[in-house]
C-alpha cells in the first residue's frame, strides 16, 4: 500500500510553513525600516550635499578609473611576489620553531626572536624603517625602488604571522601520527615531509587564505613609500581635482578583489567542517 | 643455529619513581607467537614500545635477530624499518588513501619503486578482501577495515617481528573477528609476533606461549591452557576472575 502521510505530519508541516512565512515577513519589514532610518539619517545630515559632491562624483570616478586600475595592477604583482615569499619563509620559520634538533638551536632562537619582533611592529613602521632606513645605509646592492622595499617590508611582517599559523597547524597534528610514521621506519625529516606537513597545511588553509586577503589589502600601504599603486594613483588624482571620489574608486576595486577570495575561504572552511562532522571529530 | 627473532634481556624502565618494567626477559624464537596479558598499566604497551625503540630504556638489552639494537650508535630508523608495529588506535594517515598508506614505507624507507610497491600492496589487499578499498581514504572505512589496513601496512615490508598492541580494543565484536582472523592467517604463514591483548579466546587460539604481566614483572608464563586453567599466583587468579566477571572469558 502506498504511504499516506498522517494527519499529525500534515499538521506539523503546516505549522513549519507558517513559521517560515512569518520569519520572511519579519526580515523584510526589518530591512525596510532600518534602510529607511539609515537613508534619512545620512541624507538628512547637514554636510550631506558637500560629501556627495566630493566623494560620489561620477565625472571624477570615470576619469580616475583607468589610473587607479593601472595602479591596482602593481598591487596585484606585489601580492603575488610577496605571497610566494611569505609562504616559503613562513614555512621555514614554522619548521625551525617546531624542530627539536640541538643543532638547530640557534636557528630556533633566531626564528623566535624574529617572530616576536615582526608580529609586534606595526606594518607602517616597518615600511618606514625599511623604505627610508635601508637605502640610507648606502650599500650598493640594496635597491632604492619603493616597490622592492615596500614588498620586502610586507614579506618581513607577514612571514612572522604566517609562520605562527603554520606552526599552530604542525602542533595540531596528533602526536600518534608522528609515532606511527616513525614506527614504520621513516626518519624525522621524512615524517615531517610526508605525514605531518600535509596534514598541518590542510588544517590551516582557511587561516592562510585569511592572511592572504589581509596581505592583499595591506599591499596598498606601499604607497607611503611613493610606489604608484592604486591608492597612490587615487591620491594623485585627488590632489589635482580636490575631489575624493578616486579614493572610493580604489576602495571599490580592492573590495572587488577580496570578495571572491573571501567567499572561497568561507566555502573551503565549510567543506572542512563538514568533513570533520562526518568523521565525528568534535 | 639460527638466532632468536628477539631477545629481551633484563629490561628495566621507570617513569620517575614509577618502575614500569622490572628486569623483564623474554625471547621470541623464529615464527613464534607470544601473547602478553595483564591489567592496564601492567607494562605490556611499554614493553612493546621499548622493543621498537619508541621508548627509551633504563637498563638491559634487546637483540633483534642477534643484533643488539639498544647499543650506543644504533640507527633507530633502520631498526624500526625491520619491526612492524600496530596500535590500538590504527593511526592510519588520514590524508593518504589505503594504497598510499600501505606503500609509504616500502617506497620511502625500503627504496621499492612505486609500481612494485603498488603491485605488492594490491596483491596483499586482494588476499585479505580489501582490494575494493585501495583508493578510499581511512575515514570512510569501518574500524575493522582500518585496523586490517594498518596491519597490512606493517607487514608489507616483511618485518622480522610484528608487535601488536591491543589492536582490537577499540572495536566491536564483529569487527574484532575480522581483525583476529587476519592475525591468525599471518601466524599460519609463519609471522613472528608479540601480541598484547585482552582477548583471551584469541590468545588461546594463536599463542605458543602466554605471559602474564603484573606491575612490570612476568609473574607467570606457559601454554595458553596452563595460564587460563591452572593459574598459580593470586594475581593471575584475580585477573582471570575479573575477566570472567566482565564476561570476557
Amino acid at each position: 500500500m502506498s504511504y499516506q502521510p498522517s494527519a499529525l505530519r500534515l499538521q506539523r508541516e503546516e505549522a513549519r510553513r507558517r513559521a517560515s512565512r512569518r520569519s520572511t515577513l519579519i526580515a523584510v519589514i526589518s530591512t525596510v525600516v532600518i534602510g529607511t532610518i539609515l537613508t534619512v539619517v545620512v541624507t538628512g545630515a547637514p554636510g550631506f550635499k558637500a560629501v556627495k559632491q566630493s566623494f560620489f562624483n561620477w565625472h571624477y570616478a570615470v576619469t580616475s578609473f583607468p589610473h587607479v586600475l593601472s595602479g591596482l595592477w602593481l598591487n596585484l604583482r606585489v601580492l603575488v611576489i610577496a605571497g610566494i615569499f611569505v609562504l616559503i619563509f613562513g614555512l621555514l620559520i614554522a619548521l625551525a620553531r617546531t624542530s627539536h634538533s640541538p643543532v638547530l638551536y640557534p636557528v630556533r632562537l633566531l626564528a623566535t626572536i624574529y617572530t616576536d619582533i615582526f608580529r609586534g611592529l606595526p606594518l607602517l613602521l616597518v615600511l618606514l624603517l625599511v623604505g627610508f632606513g635601508l637605502p640610507g645605509l648606502g650599500i650598493s646592492w640594496i635597491p632604492n625602488s619603493a616597490v622592492v622595499l615596500g614588498t620586502t617590508s610586507l614579506i618581513l611582517t607577514y612571514s612572522a604571522y604566517v609562520g605562527e599559523v603554520i606552526r599552530a597547524g604542525i602542533e595540531a597534528v596528533n602526536p600518534a601520527q608522528r609515532m606511527a610514521s616513525r614506527a614504520l621506519g621513516l626518519t624525522q625529516t621524512q615524517t615531517q615531509r610526508y605525514v605531518v606537513l600535509p596534514q598541518a597545511l590542510r588544517k590551516v588553509t582557511p587561516a592562510l587564505l585569511n592572511d592572504l586577503i589581509s596581505l592583499q589589502k595591506d599591499s596598498g600601504l606601499i604607497s607611503v613609500l611613493g610606489a604608484i599603486d592604486a591608492i597612490r594613483s587615487a591620491q594623485i588624482d585627488t590632489a589635482m581635482s580636490f575631489n575624493f571620489t578616486p579614493y572610493l574608486v580604489a576602495g571599490a576595486l580592492f573590495v572587488s578583489l577580496t570578495i571572491p577570495l573571501t567567499r572561497f575561504t568561507d566555502w573551503l572552511t565549510k567543506r572542512q567542517d563538514r568533513a570533520r562532522v562526518q568523521q565525528g571529530q568534535w | 643455529m639460527k638466532n632468536n627473532a628477539l631477545d629481551v634481556i633484563n629490561l628495566r624502565k621507570s617513569y620517575g619513581e614509577d618502575l614500569v618494567l622490572q628486569d623483564i626477559s623474554v625471547t621470541l624464537a623464529q615464527h613464534e607467537v607470544k601473547v602478553l596479558v595483564g591489567a592496564s598499566g601492567s607494562g605490556k604497551s611499554t614493553l612493546l614500545r621499548a622493543i621498537n625503540l619508541l621508548e627509551g630504556i633504563d637498563d638491559g638489552q634487546i637483540l633483534l635477530d642477534g643484533q643488539d639494537i639498544t647499543a650506543v650508535g644504533v640507527d633507530a630508523d633502520k631498526v624500526r624499518s625491520q619491526i612492524g608495529s600496530v596500535f590500538q588506535s590504527f593511526n592510519l594517515f588520514p590524508h593518504l588513501n589505503v594504497l598510499q598508506n600501505i606503500t609509504l614505507a616500502p617506497r620511502k624507507v625500503h627504496g621499492t619503486s612505486r609500481s612494485d610497491a603498488e603491485a605488492n600492496a594490491i596483491q596483499l589487499l586482494e588476499r585479505f578482501g580489501l582490494a575494493d578499498k585501495a583508493k578510499q581514504y581511512p575515514d570512510l572505512l569501518s574500524g575493522g577495515q582500518q585496523q586490517r589496513v594498518a596491519i597490512l601496512r606493517a607487514v608489507i615490508t616483511k618485518p622480522k617481528v610484528l608487535l601488536l598492541d591491543e589492536v582490537t580494543s577499540a572495536l566491536d565484536p564483529i569487527l574484532i573477528a575480522e581483525v583476529l582472523s587476519l592475525i591468525s592467517e599471518l601466524k599460519s604463514e609463519g609471522m613472528t609476533m608479540m601480541i598484547a591483548t585482552h582477548e583471551m579466546g584469541f590468545a588461546k587460539r594463536v599463542a605458543d606461549q602466554v605471559l602474564f604481566l603484573h606491575h612490570g614483572q612476568i609473574l607467570e608464563s606457559g601454554s595458553p591452557a596452563d595460564i587460563l586453567e591452572n593459574p598459580r599466583s593470586a594475581e593471575l587468579k584475580g585477573f582471570l576472575g575479573a575477566l570472567r566477571e566482565a564476561g570476557r572469558l
